[in-house]
């Protein structure tokens, strides 16, 4: 699936200054890893140490909130506009 | 406490004239902004304010009780695309609106060196070391620095320990656009926290303290016991925001 993945400003640091970024996979963990191959270090920044999404960290899979689905098991559909948001006070 | 500068900032531009009709208008995480709602209807000034489209429901619901206009901008772009949203606004519209520009005005450090730091230095009878603040628009600690610093006070000004984080009314400034109030000279400490020591200590407050903070006051208090594992002193920390403002957030449950 490729899917396009738009990040915050305090993100783009990570990925060369980039807004929006074209990606492929069929989970939003493997969205990631593809993107983490190219600009290694992005993962760190919005997965904790247990592997999960940072709690004040947001992440949406078109419209719907990936933590309250299947977190990074959630699958992708081809075309997606994913889109990660600092989340004030722990998600949401 | 955010009425302070809020009141502060208005009275300044009334005192600067406010054109008959005009609008109050102001970037803000919320807080502030509520603030600014709060003195715009108790003065008779509309106010208008643009916010990300991510602060918490409380902030928008207050602010449109007191009566002002809601601007939200994209979430992505943080405090600093609503910064510029509003400047976007006085270019298109600069006969329409006073723009209050809480992050360059100085009115806003002014309100915390008339009132907060003397304040701190009177209730704790001079006995006041070290103040510990977190830094948004940087108002508190520029204002306080100048009333207690000439005093021997020592000047704690707390960031977010990366650009991506969860501390809402702060600012990492070496990725931010740097308020014009702003100058690192008046702290002798600068010191980081994560988002998840703020939000921690946030929950510590309410159950073993009954304060009942925000995650920037739980940040601050974070930053505050760290230095008193290395430092004696009578330390004082501001507590800026309530946790009432977060009650349909996560960080309760």
């Amino acid at each position: 699936m490729s899917v396009t993945v738009r990040l915050p400003g305090s993100l783009r640091d990570s990925v060369g200054g980039e807004a929006k970024l074209q990606a492929s996979g069929a989970t939003l963990d493997d969205v990631f890893a593809d993107i983490e191959r190219r600009h290694p270090g992005f993962r760190t920044r919005i997965l904790d140490d247990a592997g999960g999404i940072r709690s004040y960290v947001n992440v949406y899979v078109g419209e719907d909130d990936a933590r309250a689905g299947s977190g990074l098991a959630t699958p992708v559909f081809d075309g997606a506009e994913i889109m990660v948001i600092p989340a004030m006070a722990g998600g949401r | 406490m955010k009425d302070r500068p809020a009141l502060w900032m208005v009275l300044a531009a009334e005192d600067a004239g406010i054109p008959a009709g005009a609008t109050l208008l102001d970037a803000t995480s919320g807080n502030t902004g509520v603030a600014i709602a709060l003195v715009g209807a108790a003065r008779g000034h509309p106010v208008e304010l643009c916010m990300p489209d991510r602060v918490s429901l409380e902030r928008k619901r207050v602010a449109r009780a007191f009566g002002a206009t809601l601007t939200f901008t994209d979430p992505l772009e943080g405090t600093d695309g609503a910064i510029l949203a509003a400047r976007e606004k006085v270019a298109r519209e600069p006969g329409r609106y006073v723009y209050l520009d809480q992050y360059a005005n100085p009115a806003n450090p002014l309100a915390h060196e008339r009132t907060t730091g003397p304040e701190i230095w009177e209730q704790t009878g001079g006995r006041v070391t070290q103040f510990v603040a977190g830094v948004g628009t940087s108002g508190t600690v520029v204002g306080v620095s100048r009333a207690l610093r000439p005093r021997g006070v020592r000047i704690v000004a707390v960031q977010p320990d990366d650009a991506l984080h969860g501390i809402e009314g702060w600012k990492h400034m070496p990725t931010a656009l740097r308020p014009a109030i702003w100058d690192e000279s008046l702290a002798d400490l600068h010191r980081v926290v994560s988002t998840e020591d703020a939000l921690t200590m946030t929950r510590r407050l309410a159950r073993e303290e009954g304060v009942f903070a925000g995650p920037s006051g739980g940040g601050a208090v974070a930053a505050a016991v760290s230095l008193a594992r290395e430092q004696e002193g009578i330390i004082v920390v501001l507590i800026a925001d309530g946790g009432d403002r977060y009650l349909s957030t996560p960080l309760w449950e």
